[in-house]
């Protein structure tokens, strides 16, 4: 099966081995992958903070950078929820801009569910031997109802451990340019929700959102807590033989 | 929308970063938003159809206001026909001239409330205080508030800062008739505040509530509440004035139904509500006035995302699953509206014209968990997102925006920055000057790549790979 690889500008800039880790497992998993090379920000940051202009002109690059794709693959629960829940309601019923949104918005998978959904896989092949606790970013959890997916993935991983995470559903506190803005609050939250990672005794942290990881990782690693985060396509691409 | 009940005069981000730094406000907070937080989840998780009654709500609520003129009117006429007097207040200033004459023309200079929020709203202590009334609130947690010359801070615990120990201090210092040797023990404090209230009650001639409901068919108004006083306020007074909010009202009796199932378990945390009064009209031997209230309310049903705020029943749900109201506490709303409700509907009422109304919709870090709670499924981070985009923005963030924005318009530009970045890496400092050292306060960076992404895939494509 073709698929495009939407990486999302975060990942691209800042978590390029993300990338690399969805490239290697869709391979592994007997796809095709291409990484349209014109893509850059699905527009959710400035359509949450109150600039729909800019957002709206980014919406639509996406939608016509992607148009020619059967599947596009997001490893980000946030901007594929900003996709999926919000493209739709950027555009007129009935206009050209619809019809083009409802074209590609079905294609659009976020990482574990077209693993699950469309591929219908569960065990992937991976293994990873450290105590793991994962964190359901609110964007994947209440914006695209991704229930236990990530979960079930991780269960099949060899060598992991799982462990609970207490209060996982609570908000970690970074909501995109609330963390610049209410940066007491967000610090807040953060600390709260490293607390809780810490209780786990986890070594390291995973979600399906690199960008909620950067400020809860950021948290972590300033208290020299010593555990680490990772995006969770990078622990399903990891196997016995490396890599 | 009046500017009394300020709470804190400043932007939400500066009342809330004091707020984070008070151990005894966090704790209290937390510990009472999660305890109700608790029984909510588990008297709404006992219910099969409860998504059901949450559209069933939504629908009642957007039907009404879509008709709101016309049931405005049925309202009045079954008011007016039960012997009831009804006013028409398009503002504060006005609702408050009103209520203030009615009760001039009793005679009296003292008054009780039931706790309601557009009294509050509209400032209407305040203002009956300086025509010489003295309004008492009779709701327990309202009193600690009013003898302790504070601001509420949530809509159903209005003293959830406060805890025994400050709620005893204030009794013996305030209250005239708290006994000798008052404890801190809840009951010890119940039974003070008891015997205060019933002496009040018995000696007024006149009495103020607000409403949860009003009924267009038949002109019933409807309060809830948990201790009794409200009763006590609606019978006991020849003369009551209800001030109530224009979208308070359902078309029939039979709409309570659903109501009356969502409105405890959602604020309460229970299956039923221990005082439910209603009543139409004018009682025998009671006077009845009903003052509608507008006070923005036609703006907010002007906004075709904004109006949803005005299915709002009060519940107070969204605050306590809310993760920032958790953290900030009421105050730092700075209105009589706190948490997720107050982000999104004091901007709209007040305009966004002061810094904090203009921090409002920024107050929230879209993580949805008030939508999921919301009874009457109000999109609350749809509307904060919409306000967003109406809300003044600094020139320095619009410059910044429209920078990022032209980035991210064309790959050749975004690759530039990254590769800019890339090589750079080595010179970023731990710590990040001026406004960026709002993540770098209490954050470590991530490390920048030697390379983007795409650089690498380019060169996986060049050597054949894919
Ligand atoms: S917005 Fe919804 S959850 Fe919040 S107080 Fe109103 S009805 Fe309750």
């Amino acid at each position: 099966m073709r698929v495009a690889l939407f990486l999302t500008c975060v990942n691209d800039t800042l978590f390029p081995g993300t990338g690399k880790a969805v490239v290697s497992l869709l391979r592994r998993l007997g796809c095709e992958v291409d990484f349209p090379a014109a893509q850059t920000c699905c527009g959710q940051m400035h359509l949450n903070t109150g600039y729909p202009q800019e957002g709206v002109r980014l919406a639509r690059h996406f939608t016509e950078v992607f148009a020619g794709y059967e599947a596009v693959v997001v490893p980000s629960g946030s901007c594929a929820a900003m996709i999926r829940e919000q493209y739709p309601k950027l555009v007129k019923p009935g206009s050209k801009g619809a019809a083009a949104v409802g074209r590609v918005v079905p294609r659009v998978h976020e990482l574990t569910e077209f693993l699950l959904d469309v591929l219908k896989v569960e065990d992937v092949g991976a293994y990873f031997p450290h105590r793991v606790t994962y964190h359901p970013t609110c964007h994947s959890l209440r914006g695209l109802h991704l229930g236990d997916r990530p979960v079930r993935l991780l269960g099949r991983v060899r060598g992991l451990e799982l462990v609970q995470l207490p209060g996982a559903e609570e908000c970690c506190g970074f909501g995109g340019t609330f963390a610049m803005k209410n940066a007491a609050v967000s610090a807040a939250m953060g600390a709260d929700k490293a607390r809780n990672v810490l209780g786990t005794g986890a070594e390291v942290l995973c979600a399906a959102d690199n960008s909620c990881l950067m400020h809860i990782g950021g948290t972590l690693a300033r208290q020299k807590t010593g555990v680490r985060v990772m995006h969770i396509a990078e622990i399903l691409a990891a196997t016995e033989a490396g890599g | 929308m009046s500017a009394t009940f300020l709470g804190m005069p400043g932007s939400f981000p500066n009342n809330a970063e004091k707020a984070v730094q008070n151990s005894q406000l966090r704790y209290n907070l937390r510990k009472a938003t999660h305890t109700i937080r608790g029984r909510r989840a588990s008297v709404v998780g006992e219910l099969p159809d409860w998504q059901e009654l949450r559209a069933a709500g939504k629908a009642i609520k957007d039907e009404t206001l879509r008709h709101l003129d016309r049931y405005l009117l049925q309202l009045e006429e079954a008011v007016t026909d039960a012997g009831g007097h009804v006013h028409w207040a398009r503002d504060a200033a006005e609702a408050n001239r009103i209520v203030t004459d009615l009760v001039k023309a009793t005679g009296e200079t003292e008054v009780v409330k039931v706790k309601s929020m557009a009294t509050q709203e509209i400032g209407l202590n305040e203002a009956l205080a300086e025509h010489g009334i003295a309004a008492y609130e009779t709701d327990l947690a309202e009193l600690i508030v009013q003898l302790g010359d504070d601001f509420p801070s949530h809509i159903l615990v209005p003293a959830i800062h406060r805890n025994r120990a400050e709620i005893r201090e204030i009794f013996l210092d305030r209250m005239g008739d708290a006994p000798e040797g008052l404890t801190d023990e809840p009951a010890a404090l119940t039974e003070a505040a008891r015997l205060h209230l019933r002496e009040r009650f018995l000696r007024s001639k006149v009495a103020i509530s607000g409403a949860n409901f009003m009924v267009a068919e038949t002109g019933t108004l409807v309060v809830l509440e948990s201790e009794g006083n409200g009763r006590m306020c609606l019978s006991l007074p020849e003369t009551l004035i209800s001030v109530v909010g224009i979208e308070k009202l359902v078309p029939s009796w039979r709409d309570l139904e659903v109501f009356l199932q969502l409105l405890p378990r959602s604020s309460t945390g229970e299956r039923m509500n221990p005082y439910t009064s209603t009543w139409t009209g004018s009682a025998e031997g009671q006077e009845f006035h009903l003052v509608l209230l507008d006070n923005g309310r036609t703006g907010v049903l002007a906004d075709e995302v904004g109006r949803q705020a005005l299915r709002c029943i009060r519940c107070s749900a969204c605050l306590n699953v809310c993760p920032v109201y958790e953290r900030a506490g009421g105050h730092a709303y700075g209105s009589v509206y706190p948490g997720p409700i107050g982000a999104i509907l004091t901007p709209q009422l007040r305009g966004m014209g002061s810094d904090l109304d203009a921090s409002l919709p920024y107050a929230s870090s879209l993580c949805g968990a008030c939508f999921e709670a919301c009874p009457v499924a109000i999109d609350i981070p749809e509307v904060l997102v919409h306000l967003r985009a109406e809300a003044p923005h600094g020139a320095a963030e619009r410059a910044g925006m429209r920078l990022a924005g032209w980035v991210f318009g064309d790959r050749a530009r975004l690759a530039g920055v990254q590769r800019l970045a890339s090589r750079l890496r080595k010179l970023v400092p731990k710590r990040l000057p001026g406004p960026l050292s709002a993540w770098t306060d209490t954050r470590d960076l991530p490390d920048i790549p030697e390379e983007p992404f795409r650089d690498w895939w380019e060169r996986e494509e060049r050597h054949g790979r894919p």
